[in-house]
């Protein structure tokens, strides 16, 4: 049997749940044995998300240009793909800049009204992506096939949530110890 | 004391008349998900998450505001109401703005323990997101409208426990929100005795002591049922 092709992307969040996934110490090497990692922030130097990825876990809301480029590839290329975290479940932290009503306002605050030194906008079309006026949670925007709430989701989650995968059968996100919010 | 005969989940409930299925099914040891319910505060049947299935009628009946009635025939957890409870709590989730990473409540959240309950994993409605604001003119206290989810605990038990009366509901559908006094800052209303009754009240992270930090805030719900009966019973311990 070949191995599970297995990939980890970060889109807006704060990296947190792929610091938890590196919680998983010493069953990252079990895991390393039983899947490729085969494009990951924290696993893998490739550049370009591959075709035919078996799982994947998704960190982050959608937030900007790229991450919404990024994750209608993925979901294209992706048989199941994972909310890993409540960035991507519920769009949590990121989202609460939704409350000033668009992308200008949020830049303006950032860069202009608390810009101690030459306040100016972010501006290189190309190389930084643009924001999107509303940050939403990832199933707003593609089909989840698993949804793993946590900020972020301790490493027994993590766990707990591969296992079955590695073993060809569905994990049980039911009760707290996989679904609590928080 | 008169005595009312029914079924809940088939299951014979013999209970005194006059009380409420919620109540019935508590004695009987079957627990039904509540929001807005209090021990010893009135019903206000505000969240709908105790809805049961009653023979003979197509409406579904919220529990705490339902009395006993003799040859009753309820159900309390068919698929069709789980399914119902499901969405109630994502549209509570959604109606505000949550974040439960950085809230007071987190891990002691009557919201999150029904969301567990009822098994949401995610959401299938949309977020919304609502400008909500918050007030922290209180010297102590402060509300987080993005919290709240208008059970109505704390205008209840300020105005029955406390006799103050601080706190109402202001407009109507998704514009509702919760005033204090004449919908003035709360520091401002000087009605409140600073008691936090409403503190304890709160289901949420809305409402809360200032100075509590994430998950710090440990609501006291029993001590407002301890109050009730001390002055009622004369029960002066608990
Ligand atoms: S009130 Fe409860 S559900 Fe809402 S953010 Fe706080 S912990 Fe989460
Ligand atoms: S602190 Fe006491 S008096 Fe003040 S609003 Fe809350 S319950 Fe009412
Ligand atoms: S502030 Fe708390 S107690 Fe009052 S209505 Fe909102 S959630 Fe309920
Ligand atoms: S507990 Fe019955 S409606 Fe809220």
């Amino acid at each position: 049997m070949s191995k599970i092709r297995f990939a980890t992307v970060w889109l807006a969040g704060c990296s947190g749940c792929h610091m938890s996934f590196l919680d998983l110490d010493e069953w990252l090497i079990d895991l390393a044995a039983q899947v490729e990692v085969v494009f990951s922030p924290v696993g893998c130097d490739l550049k370009d998300y591959p075709e035919n990825v078996d799982v994947c876990l998704v960190e982050g809301a959608i937030a900007n240009e790229e991450n919404l480029e990024l994750i209608y590839h993925v979901r294209a290329h992706t048989k199941t793909l994972i909310s890993f975290g409540d960035c991507a479940v519920t769009a949590n932290v990121p989202a609460m800049r939704n409350m000033l009503g668009g992308a200008e306002p949020v830049l303006k605050r950032a860069y202009i009204e608390l810009g101690d030194e030459t306040p100016q906008l972010p501006n290189e079309p190309g190389i930084v992506p643009e924001l999107l006026d509303q940050v939403r949670p990832v199933h707003e925007l593609v089909p989840v096939d698993i949804f793993m709430p946590g900020c972020p989701p301790s490493a027994e989650r993590i766990r707990a949530t591969l296992e079955p995968l590695l073993r060809g059968e569905m994990p049980v996100m039911e009760g707290r110890e996989m679904i609590k919010f928080g | 004391m008169s005595i009312t005969t029914l079924k809940i989940n088939g299951q014979d409930v013999v209970t005194e008349s006059g009380k409420t299925v919620l109540a019935a099914a508590k004695e009987a040891g079957i627990p039904i998900p509540t929001l807005c319910h209090l021990e010893g505060i009135s019903e206000a049947g505000a969240c709908r998450l105790c809805a049961v299935e009653v023979k003979g009628t197509p409406k579904l009946m919220a529990a705490c505001v339902t009395t006993v009635a003799e040859g009753m025939e309820v159900e309390t957890h068919t698929p069709k109401l789980q399914d119902y409870r499901r969405m109630i709590v994502e549209l509570f989730f959604t109606e505000g703005n949550h974040v439960c990473s950085i809230c007071v409540a987190n891990g002691n959240c009557e919201l999150q323990d029904a969301a567990i309950e009822v098994g949401m994993d995610h959401s299938r409605f949309n977020y919304r997101f609502p400008d909500r604001g918050m007030d922290l003119s209180h010297s102590q206290f402060g509300i987080d409208h993005n919290r709240c989810i208008l059970c109505t605990r704390c205008v209840r038990v300020c105005d029955e426990i406390e006799g103050a009366h601080v706190w109402d509901v202001g407009n109507r559908g998704e514009a509702c929100y919760i005033i204090s006094g004449m919908d003035q800052p709360w520091g401002e209303v000087s009605a409140c005795t600073a008691c936090g009754k409403c503190v304890d009240a709160c289901p949420t992270g809305a409402i809360f002591r200032k100075g509590t930090t994430t998950g710090e805030k440990q609501g006291d719900r029993a001590k407002l049922e301890f109050l009730v009966n001390a002055r009622e019973k004369q029960e002066w311990s608990r």
